[in-house]
């Protein structure tokens, strides 16, 4: 029983979403492989080489491997698929785009979003934007999952000594191309990753508030910036920073919701946090019923107060 | 060309589910039923389409019980031509391989030049139907698309990514997802929605379509997530401070 893990990497570095996913791999009883699909890849393999617990790591290298596109990437996986009891993505944008064309071409079944391992074929997964818990088992002779990062530990990045195989890439689909990205770049944590998350909603106004009140908050502490969707919808803050079921599910140290009413799709993103922080002038706010510390106060006030006292 | 746009009859995203006491499931039974939002999404984005000119005609289809009826119908109210329903069984857990399964079965038989999904629903947050059926057919997908622009046999898609955003072009016929911000889907009116009841509406069970509906994963139970419980509130700034220094210790 072996268990491969689809890496996330930017081709020199490997992203802390792969950790977590090498715990939840390990978690299903076997040894694990990690496959790191790119292009010039060679450092991010070597990185994942290094994980604790890792026994192979297998680098394809290809232009067509560049911007992991689901169609290319897919076929890796499917060309050593058969060497696999478990085949886990993490579960960010990246990963839920691969997983599900791989299961299907395999005809298995997808298990989603996995937050425990209860035996090689049962795991532990959240639904009704984490309302209710299922636990399920797979009939499948391959389980395809994607993992939930928060539920797992990250596995250590250094410690291990996996042996690197370098097979030829398969051949390129034709059918998609990578045209362009936006990527925002600023020196923050990444949302997904980062200990401190600050978090803004729709009491901020406009993007200019949002900037001028939440930016000195996550430069004092070092901390990502989150939003609610309320806050995103209005365009205050940019799509990706958006926290809840559809966004991003954060679990940071701490994590200060300022001017969120705490919706149950907001919650279902961030209540695994382990510290929650509530500023809100309404006393009602669902919110409140999540929060180790509440604050009743109007967030223009409370929160440059707060810069002042850190 | 032809749209093809599968919606899911889902539990009304403002309803709290909660878990029955055996532990078998959620209880939905006398629940608020709506279209899953991101469904929603994609049947605004493909009548869009159709009145650019574009597209010359939108489907709708539905997999599951019989009430998805009304589901296809708030499609056609808002736009759609017509609707195809895949009837299943009420006692048979229709999950996303078997979906993706028949709707490769009804692109067949329809020939789309595009497929738009939802890119999940918020009843079991699986998000794997449209990537699935891209595998199944064989074709290009762009997922958790914002923006669709439709020109020369090729899609030009961006889509949400961690970070940012990506563009991507596919050549037709693709599948595409759709995230929350790809448009604002229009109020249906009354007219409308006498208009959507004469359109054709036709049924067909899985056997029709000769695919295989049995469930691969078997839910052992359901429970309750861990409670969170409500914490204490601090009169001031200060107060807040001292909590996260010296009793929470996170800062």
């Amino acid at each position: 029983m072996t268990a491969l893990v689809i890496a996330e990497h930017d081709n020199a570095s490997i992203k802390v979403a792969t950790l977590n996913t090498v715990t939840a791999a390990a978690a299903c009883g076997g040894d694990v492989h990690v496959l790191v699909a790119g292009h010039h890849a060679a450092a991010a393999a070597a990185a994942a080489a290094q994980i604790a617990g890792v026994s192979k790591v297998i680098h394809v290298d290809s232009e067509t491997l560049a911007h992991a596109l689901a169609e290319n990437l897919a076929a890796e996986v499917l060309a050593i698929a058969a060497h696999y009891s478990h085949i886990l993505f993490p579960a960010t944008a990246a990963g839920k785009n691969v997983a599900p064309r791989v299961a299907a071409k395999l005809d298995v079944a997808q298990i989603s979003d996995i937050t425990q391992v209860a035996s090689p074929d049962t795991f532990e997964r959240p639904i009704y934007a984490g309302n209710a818990m299922a636990t399920v088992q797979s009939s499948d002779s391959t389980k395809v999952i994607t993992v939930r990062t928060t539920g797992f530990d990250a596995a250590a990045s250094s410690g291990g000594a996996a042996a690197v195989e370098t097979p030829v890439a398969q051949t390129d689909s034709g059918k998609s191309s990578f045209k362009g990205c936006e990527i925002a770049k600023n020196d923050r944590p990444e949302l997904t990753a980062a200990k401190i998350i600050v978090s803004g909603g729709r009491a901020l106004g406009s993007s200019e508030k949002f900037n001028e009140v939440m930016t000195p908050l996550a430069d004092k502490l070092g901390a990502a910036i989150g939003a609610s969707r309320a806050a995103v919808d209005a365009g205050y803050a940019a799509n990706d920073l958006q926290v809840g079921q559809t966004g991003k599910i954060v679990a940071p140290q701490l994590y200060i919701a300022c001017g969120i009413s705490g919706a149950i799709q907001h919650l279902a993103g961030m209540k695994d946090s382990k510290v929650i922080v509530a500023i809100n002038k309404d006393p009602e706010a669902p919110i409140f019923s999540v929060a180790d510390f509440g604050l009743e106060a109007d967030l223009f006030t409370a929160v440059p107060e707060l810069v002042r006292s850190l | 060309m032809k749209i093809l746009v599968p919606v899911k009859r889902v539990v009304d995203y403002n309803v709290k589910v909660r878990v029955k006491s055996d532990g078998t499931g959620v209880d939905i039974a006398n629940v608020k039923m709506s279209m899953n939002p991101f469904d929603e999404i994609a049947i605004e984005e493909a009548v869009r389409l159709r009145e650019k000119g574009v597209a010359s005609e939108v489907i709708a289809v539905s997999c599951g019980v019989t009430q998805c009826q009304e589901t296809l119908r708030t499609a056609m109210a808002i736009g759609a031509d017509r609707g195809i329903l895949v009837e299943t069984p009420a006692d048979v857990d229709l999950q996303p391989l078997a979906v993706a399964k028949l709707l490769k079965a009804l692109i067949d038989k329809e020939q789309p030049g595009l497929i738009i999904l939802g890119k999940q629903a918020i009843d079991d947050d699986c998000n794997q139907t449209g990537q699935m059926l891209a595998a199944l057919a064989d074709l290009p997908q762009a997922t958790y698309a914002s923006k669709i622009e439709v020109a020369d046999g090729h899609a030009l898609v961006t889509r949400e990514i961690d970070g940012g955003l990506e563009i991507l072009s596919v050549s037709l016929p693709a599948v595409v997802t759709t995230d929350l911000r790809l448009n604002e889907p229009r109020y249906v009116t009354l007219p409308n929605i006498m208009k959507a009841k004469k359109k054709q509406l036709d049924t067909f069970k899985p056997e029709d379509l000769g695919v295989d509906i049995t469930p691969r994963i078997k839910t052992l139970k359901v429970s309750e997530p861990a409670k969170r419980s409500a914490g204490i509130k601090v009169p001031d700034v200060a107060a807040l401070v001292d909590k996260l220094k010296n009793v929470a210790k996170v800062i």
